[in-house]
């Protein structure tokens, strides 16, 4: 009787579209909450040593936001493997001892700030690093220079980001820095004059890396045959490249981050299309290789981080990184492993764990010899360095000539 | 490049009708929505990554283990998730549906900790095979997509209405206690939908991995809410409907891409999908009496 009632219940409703809307809604929104919902499974490490002195060696606790589930925690993936790596190797030094505490913050600016706040909460913490994505830091980074404490982007290149406040760093390279040099170099090379962009539309490092884009392709008076958008996470991008190939471009501008580029890239080749990519920081990872393939062969990226490099300090890093995690480090990771740096250096410097006088001593940075390079912070707390042009050339990364 | 967007299109269409036949399938018999469906659709895509990639098997093997995996799961689905709460005094409608919720973030959640995250390519020397008309390009793929969703039609079409296990199915559909007095076997007939339902989105799974050669732990959730906004459009629980509707969202997409602005992409899609069940609010195919719903 019961069961009659219930199919028949089920049958009235299938009848009724207008019940089911309603219940697709309520499925939606369950969907939604439940997304929100799953991304608690964060590391901490909690040791019972808490910020203090001991033995003449300054021992810190810093704070990492990092993007550890959902579509782009490859990402966060890499930067924290970094951060741990580059702990180890600090603490095996024993000039400082850092204790780091990890937080999820899913790629969404709102579980961003979450953490964030349960990071400030602990009066322990002197400083933060992290969120991985420009969106999430934008939410996070007022609130914490508010609070005082300094916060530091390893991935976060998007103008605009040290001049949020005075306790605002980024050991990132702008994207205002990197893009350009590309796109310069790609020109001067192969003279191209027209040029097609793609970029994804609903992530700010890849929008900014866009204007970037934009804004160099007017100053140098090309022609732009189409401008094309996709979505976080999309698959099939047939057909945006069909319509690049029909406007015959002399170069792709992609601003894309290289899980997305990187099949951009394997479905223009099999298209036929085989102009070369320049792409932005995200797109600057062996994993690109890794996913494409031959049909990276002619992405055109600038960095500060070239793993192929022959430098010791870089071949030391990649071992280490690939003993450790079992894959070649990328930029995200080596980006990392150098803010640690750049932060127990300050730390060292400051000789305390108040945040006031760490703040001082990191702004101070200068010259610190990391594996990208000199590394010094300018007024506002942004990157100075200097860039590599590189090009992916028979499935691996080679200097750009 | 009018001819390029079509193939693109129908493509898209084409793996998007797949993904809806699994959601109509199941929800006209059992009348829920698996909102797991587009997670075992990922789970296939992961089973092709991984025994053509790792294990180096031919592609023909690659797509048996894919149905005999997502079987496994749709199987496991329906025992452990979906049969506990049937019939049961006080268990609410949604139930169904929230536990369908909960095994696609299980599955997902898994499948990250398993493949890592980020996309994987799908190398397999078929995905490379084409033809060249002039200057147009079509993969094997492609067709092959296009053919399998027709077959796919085509063969649950005549399954349903001329087999005895499709009237068997159809019945149970119709009315599951009616169906279990008259001598149907409704528990192996409710099991065998969700396993050929599962089936499916792991031959789906596959094709869209050669496809697009990139599948992650996130694929399904896209996918998922297509091919569920596509069975409402086609007509819910209407075979052809799926198939329809998964043409029109495929095709209008790569339309919007082709001559007007690809930002706008999934939005005007979508709007489209509202105006059409604004003019037919029971989709393409439905009809407005609930028993004829096939």
């Amino acid at each position: 009787m019961k069961n009659i009632n219930l199919i028949g219940g089920l049958l009235k409703m299938k009848g009724i579209s207008r019940k089911i809307f309603s219940i697709l809604s309520v499925a939606m929104l369950l969907l939604l909450a439940a997304c929100g919902g799953n991304s608690t499974g964060s590391e901490t490490k909690d040791n019972n040593g808490t910020s203090s002195t001991t033995d003449g060696v300054v021992s810190a606790k810093f704070g990492v936001i990092s993007y550890l589930t959902g579509a782009g925690a490859a990402y966060g993936e890499a930067i924290t493997n970094g951060l741990k790596l580059a702990q180890k190797d600090i603490n095996a030094l024993g000039e400082v001892n850092i204790e780091l505490v990890i937080e999820d913050s899913a790629g969404k600016a709102d579980q961003a700030l979450n953490a964030a706040q349960k990071i400030m909460s602990d009066d322990s913490i002197t400083a933060i690093i992290g969120p991985t994505l420009s969106t999430e830091f934008f939410a996070v980074a007022p609130e914490v220079d508010l609070n005082g404490i300094p916060i530091m982007g390893t991935s976060t290149t998007v103008d605009g980001i040290p001049e949020i406040g005075d306790y605002v760093f980024r050991n990132a390279v702008p994207e205002s820095l990197a893009i350009p040099a590309a796109i310069k170099k790609a020109v001067e090379r192969t003279g191209a004059k027209k040029v097609a962009m793609i970029y994804g539309n609903d992530d700010a490092l890849t929008k900014g890396g866009f204007e970037v884009m934009e804004r160099t392709v007017k100053e140098m008076g090309l022609e732009i045959t189409t401008i094309e958008t996709y979505q976080d996470g999309q698959s099939d991008y047939n057909a945006q490249l069909t319509k690049i190939k029909g406007t015959n471009p002399d170069l792709i501008l992609a601003s894309a981050l290289y899980n997305e580029g990187a099949v951009i890239m394997d479905q223009a080749r099999k298209m036929g299309i085989d102009v070369p990519f320049v792409g932005g920081n995200g797109f600057n990872s062996p994993q690109a290789i890794a996913i494409a393939g031959d049909a990276a062969n002619g992405l055109i990226v600038a960095t500060p981080y070239f793993g192929e490099s022959e430098d010791a300090k870089i071949k030391k890093f990649n071992e280490d990184y690939e003993a450790e995690y079992g894959k070649k480090p990328d930029q995200f990771a080596a980006q990392a492993y150098d803010a640690l740096f750049i932060y127990a250096d300050a730390l060292k410097r400051a000789g305390s764990t108040d945040r006031e006088e760490f703040r001082e001593s990191l702004a101070a940075t200068k010259d610190l010899e990391g594996i990208l390079g000199k590394f010094s912070f300018d007024e506002v707390g942004d990157v100075i360095m200097d860039v590599t042009v590189l090009e992916i050339k028979d499935g691996k990364f080679v200097e750009f000539e | 490049m009018l001819l390029e967007q079509l193939i693109n299109g129908i493509t898209l269409g084409s793996i998007y009708a797949i993904i809806a036949l699994g959601f109509t399938l199941v929800f006209g018999v059992l009348g829920i929505i698996n909102m797991a469906h587009g997670e075992i659709f990922m789970v296939g895509a992961f089973v092709g990554v991984t025994t053509t990639g790792v294990l180096g098997w031919p592609l023909w093997l690659a797509f048996i283990a894919a149905i005999v995996v997502t079987s496994i799961l749709g199987y496991l689905l329906e025992r452990i998730t979906l049969r506990p709460l049937r019939g049961k005094k006080g268990v609410s409608h949604l139930a169904p549906l929230i536990s369908t919720i909960g095994v696609s973030i299980l599955l997902e959640n898994l499948s990250h900790h398993i493949f890592g995250a980020g996309n994987k390519p799908f190398n397999t020397s078929f995905s490379e095979i084409r033809i060249n008309i002039g200057s147009i390009t079509i993969y094997l793929v492609q067709i092959v997509i296009f053919v399998i969703s027709i077959l796919l039609m085509i063969g649950l079409t005549i399954w349903l209405s001329k087999t005895k296990a499709g009237k068997a199915l159809r019945a149970t559909a119709d009315n599951l206690e009616t169906a279990s007095i008259l001598g149907v076997d409704t528990k192996r007939i409710i099991i065998l939908t969700v396993v050929i339902a599962s089936a499916i989105g792991g031959i789906a799974g596959v094709l869209v991995g050669m496809a697009f050669n990139s599948v992650s732990p996130q694929m399904g959730l896209s996918m998922g809410l297509k091919g569920l906004a596509i069975i409402i459009l086609g007509g819910m629980g209407n075979v052809k409907g799926a198939m329809v509707g998964g043409l029109i969202l495929g095709l209008s997409e790569t339309m919007l891409v082709a001559y007007g602005n690809s930002g706008y992409r999934d939005a005007i899609a979508f709007i489209m999908i509202i105006v059409i069940l604004l003019l037919r609010p029971q989709g393409i195919f439905g009809s407005k009496v609930s028993q004829e719903r096939r």
